[in-house]
């Protein structure tokens, strides 16, 4: 329950009274407020600045160390109030937070200095309010960057247990980390240099012979420049396999670009291999040499410089794409324009619109190199129109290119940052949330272990026991408990949920509907459940003890087994339904007082729900059930697959 | 109920160059506050005492600093003690039923009024004001219709994950026996008469009513 409007308890518990007429079943007791008190001021004095509130906005909160009983550690008996040896400066927005409820991060405060008040004051950061909190993980994040690059040289300790394939992994993506990597990055950076050089001094021509005209130094040195090359390519295909041998996902290392840059660059070798000299595809084979200039990517590895220029040309796509879309627009525009003006003069080059596209990209570039010109006079008009466009054409989206790169680049980094942290923080808030539901069905069974020690435990077990709870919270547990009684439904935990639905589509079974029967059945129903229990209350109806509709309820796990012990005849016990295999209609009765043995373990079935959780009247024996029934079944114990106690209960 | 007091604070913002009638340059804040009568009418009207309306005053303007619920805070405020379920259909019968003299806005003197018959009012004040909650219409009748609302908006707070299942058709079954109970003469609606005979026979009923009284 958001203790924000914990002031407005008492209304929603008043407006229960509008369930009431409708519920078919008595209500549990309200739990008794023992310590009525007016509320109060309470001084906390932080370091000799004193601030002062009501006793009750403090009580907003009760799982911080002001709203709960932790600030009595702090209690001075001589002053008469809370003295807290904290900064008063970052206890105004700690105060103010229970206050508002919103927690406000000061600017002028330092990150570390607030997050540790926060923890003294049992406050979680993640409820920063949207105000300020953006301010909050900037600031925490540079910090944590700061403290980040101190630590760096910690990082290359050598982890322990790490195998063989670790180590090489590691080696690879760290070439810092040892000697070895290091030697290893060196030596494929130099061959790779030398690949890369080989193919460009290759084509260079050498020197004519005294026989044949000037021949580039691949075909002169034919050999020589074989060797080179297998030398290389057996480096990088060695390399490639180790590299595949350590990836931790090998699938996924073999999708990644730079394993598809290594695959391409020494594929041509081995296709060359496998071809033979055969005119007809040689010509393919001297294309695939191309593709040997890919060898020139591999540096990507050693250049981090590349892997970001990578990146943000995919970042930016978009806005080349936009880009080169207005250039052929532009491009196509003008073309057409040249082709019909100079379409009557003669000896013209433009001979098609497609012919014109080259006059027109070398004009808008500005580069103009004078192939083609125009010669009517619309042709010259229309071409000075082209070239000054071409300026604004390319020069405008340039510069947004460009700092849309610096903008996209830092705001990409910053928000997958961002969004990794805003999942963790939306899932501790929910979880914080999700707490105050769990804490109804918790309290469910903390109502159970009461009333287990008020028939076997003693008085201070009890109330050890009842002091967990707040207030507050056993209010609110209370009229979450008036709601179930008035629809007779409970509130159970999401996993069993789904096992009962998953339980309930297993089997078949009669439609059980307590409501359509009789009035007295009904009444019956959920109501026997109580009865015997309410003990406090006068004018109990007992009912009879004949049997109810059949609840063939799914399989349930007890989370409290009761065994009998004593005269069996004499009581009625509690029997569900609990194998699923069983034909016989099982009866739920009302369960008797004599209980001797619990095991209290999640969750808690509906058999054997606590009546009201804020059971505080003495404990009493249960008088002894009235005569006349069943006799007792037996019970035995058995231990399912998943380890859960099951009991099988079949009657006699 | 006297007369509201509600000042409107508006203010104009103008550009400088524009003509007075562009609309877009014109920027009219209008707040509405909300300032409850006195303490003493206050204590003389309720069954409260000077004290307790100073505590749920305080509770009060916390959550709503203007002074007035509208219909989405209550809902959200009564959304966070049933986080399990679904409380806004609930709430909206709730509003309407605090909502007495129907303006859309629940003031203090509404909230304290309906507080103090919940709590402090007789047996026969709470069952008219239950009796009033369940008349969706208020035409004197609760008619099958509107207890089937009800009683879906009852159970919508239960949520899902609940034990036995909830089906569809439990809330027109737990309908069909409130009517059983309380339709006398089974004309199909119940009237105030026949609601509050039923109810002042019914000890749970009885009881249940007397649950709350020491929540303030």
């Amino acid at each position: 329950m958001a203790a924000g409007v914990a002031a407005w308890l008492p209304f929603a518990r008043a407006a229960a009274i509008g369930w009431m007429p409708v519920a078919n079943c008595p209500m549990p007791v309200a739990p008794r407020d023992h310590s009525k008190r007016q509320d109060e001021l309470i001084i906390l004095n932080v370091s000799g600045r004193r601030f002062q509130t009501w006793r009750t906005t403090l009580d907003r909160y009760p799982d911080t160390l002001l709203g709960s009983s932790e600030k009595e550690f702090f209690y001075n008996e001589e002053t008469k109030e809370y003295f807290f040896d904290r900064d008063p400066d970052a206890f105004r927005s700690i105060l103010n937070f229970y206050r508002t409820g919103k927690l406000h991060y000061p600017r002028y405060e330092c990150i570390s200095a607030y997050d540790e008040e926060l923890a003294f004051f049992g406050i979680i950061p993640e409820i920063i309010g949207d105000c300020c909190y953006e301010e909050y993980k900037d600031r925490k994040r540079e910090n944590l960057e700061r403290l980040q690059d101190d630590q760096e040289e910690n990082k290359d300790m050598r982890l322990p247990n790490m195998n063989f394939r670790e180590t090489m992994w590691r080696a690879f993506e760290n070439p810092h980390t040892s000697t070895m990597a290091l030697v290893f990055y060196y030596v494929t950076g130099f061959f790779i240099a030398i690949s890369v050089i080989t193919n460009v001094v290759e084509t260079v021509p050498c020197g004519a012979t005294a026989n044949q005209k000037d021949m580039p130094c691949g075909e002169r040195y034919t050999v020589a420049f074989f060797c080179m090359d297998t030398a290389c390519v057996m480096i990088f295909t060695v390399e490639y396999l180790m590299r595949l041998f350590a990836a931790p996902s090998r699938y996924r290392f073999m999708r990644s670009v730079m394993s598809i840059i290594d695959v391409v660059a020494i594929l041509p070798y081995y296709i060359g291999l496998v071809m033979t000299n055969n005119e007809d595809v040689s010509g393919a084979f001297v294309t695939l040499r191309v593709f040997r200039v890919f060898r020139i990517f591999k540096f990507s590895r050693h250049s981090q410089g590349l892997r970001i220029l990578g990146y943000t040309l995919k970042s930016c796509a978009s806005e080349l794409g936009f880009l080169l879309f207005s250039l052929t627009m532009a491009i196509i525009i003008f073309a057409t324009v040249m082709f019909y003006a100079e379409k009557g003069s003669s000896s013209s080059k433009f001979t098609s619109i497609p012919a014109s596209f080259w006059y027109t990209i070398v004009t808008m570039t500005t580069l103009g190199y004078g192939d083609m010109v125009p010669k009517t006079i619309a042709g010259k008009i229309f071409g000075s129109i082209c070239s000054l466009s071409g300026v604004l054409v390319i020069a405008l989206p340039v510069p947004v290119i460009v700092s849309n790169f610096s903008r996209i680049y830092h705001q990409n980094q910053r928000a997958d940052k961002r969004r990794a942290q805003k999942k963790a923080r939306l899932s501790r808030i929910r979880i914080a949330k999700a707490g105050s539901s769990n804490a109804f069905l918790q309290s469910k069974r903390n109502g159970l272990l009461n009333e287990l020690l008020e028939l076997t435990g003693t008085e201070e077990d009890e109330q050890k026991l009842t002091k967990n709870t707040s207030l507050l919270e056993s209010q609110h547990h209370h009229l979450l408990h008036c709601l179930e009684k008035t629809t007779a439904h409970e509130f159970v935990d999401e996993q069993i949920y789904e096992q009962n639905c998953l339980e309930t589509a297993l089997q078949s079974y009669p439609s059980r509907s307590p409501s359509v029967s009789s009035h007295d059945g009904s009444l019956g129903t959920c109501c026997s459940r109580r009865v015997k229990r309410n003990t406090p209350l006068p004018n109990a109806s007992v009912p009879p003890a004949h049997p109810v509709p059949a609840h063939q309820g799914p399989l349930q796990e007890l989370s409290a087994v009761h065994i009998q012990c004593g005269d069996p005849p004499c009581h009625t016990t509690s029997r569900s339904n609990l194998n699923l295999k069983t034909d016989d209609s099982s009866r739920i009765n009302c369960k008797s007082g004599q209980i001797t043995t619990a095991i209290i373990s999640l969750p808690t079935p509906p058999a054997l729900t606590p009546d009201g959780d804020g059971l505080h009247g003495p404990p009493q024996r249960r008088p002894p059930p009235p005569p006349g029934h069943p006799p007792a079944p037996s019970i035995q114990t058995t231990t399912s697959s998943a380890g859960t106690n099951i009991v099988k209960v079949s009657a006699l | 109920m006297d007369a509201k007091r509600v000042e409107t604070i508006s203010a104009r913002v103008d550009a400088a160059v524009s003509s007075p009638d562009s609309v877009e340059d014109e920027l009219e804040l209008s707040a509405v506050r909300h300032r409850p009568e006195g303490l003493e009418q206050l204590e003389a009207q309720t069954r409260f005492s000077r004290k307790e309306l100073q505590i749920l005053y305080r509770g009060f303007k916390n959550e709503c600093p203007s002074g007035v619920v509208n219909e989405d805070t209550f809902k959200d405020i009564y959304a966070q003690f049933f986080p399990q379920g679904d409380a806004s259909t609930y709430a909206h019968f709730l509003f309407n039923a605090f909502d007495t003299d129907h303006n859309g806005s629940v003031s203090f003197e509404d909230f304290v009024m309906g507080l103090s018959i919940l709590l402090r009012g007789t047996v026969q004040e709470k069952l008219n004001w239950a009796f009033n909650l369940y008349d969706i219409n208020k035409d004197g009748y609760i008619t099958k219709e509107e207890m089937l609302d009800i009683m879906k908006a009852i159970y919508d707070m239960m949520g899902k994950c609940t034990y036995p299942v909830l089906k569809e058709e439990t809330p027109r079954q737990h309908v069909e026996i409130f009517f059983q109970k309380m339709d006398k003469n089974k004309d199909g609606v119940v009237t105030i008469d026949e609601f509050i005979d039923c109810c002042q026979n019914d000890e749970n009923i009885m009881r249940s009513m007397h649950l709350f009284e020491n929540v303030i």
